[in-house]
């Protein structure tokens, strides 16, 4: 226990945490401080490219085995899976309704990429090396549990709005496409590749992830300054209870298939981390009824604060205890 | 100089709707339209700004202007889009200088 907070504090002060602390600070403090739309643009831009292609090369280098299949199809059915969890919790501790609770859970099954990369950037910190295709199970991870959300809507006599067009777009959204883009480029490339252009990917990586993490921390700050009294202590409570029950299925999972640690880490992450791009604009199409500040403020306000302060290297430590590594 | 009575046609309306709303105003016969960005404002869910936005998230403006007589035909397009949607459709008169474009 004290190891896992030693870790935690080692991890609270690293530049990027408290990069992402001062953008919270600021927006709670109703500071003006605002990174232009165009460069945060640029920047997600950056880091998914940088991320996919790093994945790809790990790949190309390390080749492909029949663990890549599991973690992917392990993906795929946690992000299927978790919303019905999530959404029995919030049955449990909220008082939502049905709707609401559904459009909650399916943005806990699916996957919140720049809590991914912050914690790749934490097991390169550490010289933790992971499975370069967990990237992939990333991209796996986004969209299944919006079916997952549709279905219980609909099972609790509710109307899902399942319009045709809607999976093609999450499928096809910019961050998919880009990281599993830059996935395959780099896996096509390889180590060649990567020294052509290591050092426009590998050194400005983490500055580029400070400044990036400091304009989530404004929008975590202003989202959690805006819906005050939107949320009662159970819906903040499930936001902190359910990533780390995740986490633990993460784990088991990881370890099952047999990931090496930093791909354990990684699976843990990706199920404990919750959707704040993708998934509320699918919601808002298909469920419009859903109150949007309750499901962007328990994934956006609580749970990407608490994954990037305690969580990554609460999950961590717990994996290496676990494994012994 | 010599001038149209026209119909302008706003609806204001989330993000991730308007490729929707835009799929309906070309079916509906809409030859143009014209598409701008939200900073922020204030309604029936309290305050909002552009700048606490990530993702396809906001709002946007669709604009577009008409003949009067194909008026109706275009808000039940509009309003099968937009019913369930947090939004604003207005009408207003306009004058436009050449009435064969629209």
């Amino acid at each position: 226990m004290i190891e896992i907070l030693s870790l935690a504090g080692a991890n609270l002060i690293s530049p990027i945490i408290l990069s992402f602390a001062l953008g919270l600070l600021a927006a709670l403090a109703r500071s003006d401080l605002t990174i232009p739309e165009a460069v945060a643009k640029g920047m997600s831009i950056y880091l998914l490219f940088a991320i996919g292609f790093k994945g790809g090369v790990a790949v190309s280098a390390h080749g492909i085995d029949q663990t890549l299949v599991l973690a992917l199809l392990a993906g795929l059915v946690l992000s299927f899976t978790l919303p019905l969890l999530a959404f029995g919790l919030l049955r449990v501790l909220t008082g939502l309704s049905a709707v609401d609770a559904a459009a909650v859970a399916a943005h806990y099954g699916s996957i919140s990429i720049v809590t991914f990369v912050a914690a790749t950037s934490v097991l390169q910190g550490r010289m933790i090396s992971s499975e370069g295709y967990m990237v992939a199970v990333a991209a796996v991870m986004e969209a299944p549990a919006i079916l997952s959300a549709l279905w219980l809507v609909a099972r609790s006599g509710g109307e899902a709005r399942m319009e045709p067009g809607l999976i093609r777009e999450l499928l096809l959204n910019g961050s998919i496409v880009l990281l599993v883009g830059a996935f395959f480029i780099g896996a096509i490339t390889g180590e060649k590749g990567f020294a052509e252009i290591s050092a426009f990917i590998e050194a400005p990586f983490k500055g580029v992830l400070c400044l990036f993490l400091l304009d989530m921390g404004l929008i975590a700050g202003r989202g959690l300054r805006q819906s005050r009294g939107v949320l009662g202590l159970g819906a903040v409570g499930f936001a902190i209870a359910m990533p780390l029950v995740s986490a633990l299925l993460g784990l088991g999972v990881g370890a099952l298939i047999g990931l090496s640690l930093g791909g354990i880490v990684l699976m843990m992450v990706l199920c404990a981390s919750a959707s704040y791009i993708a998934v509320p604009a699918a919601m808002r199409v298909a469920l419009p009824e859903a109150n949007p500040a309750i499901y962007l403020t328990l994934s956006l306000g609580v749970t990407f604060p608490f994954n990037l302060t305690l969580g990554i290297p609460l999950y961590l430590a717990i994996a290496q205890a676990v494994t012994g590594a | 100089m010599q001038t149209h009575i026209a119909k302008r046609v706003e609806i204001v309306i989330e993000a991730p709707l308007e490729r929707r709303l835009t799929e309906a105003l070309t079916a509906a016969g809409v030859t143009g339209y014209t598409v701008l960005p939200v900073l922020g404002g204030s309604g029936r869910s309290g305050q909002w700004s552009r700048d606490g936005q990530v993702g396809r998230a906001g709002m946007v403006s669709v604009v577009c202007l008409i003949k009067p007589k194909r008026l109706d035909g275009l808000l039940d397009a509009i309003f099968a889009v937009v019913k369930k949607h947090i939004g604003v459709v207005s009408v207003t008169d306009a004058h436009v200088l050449r009435a064969e474009r629209f």
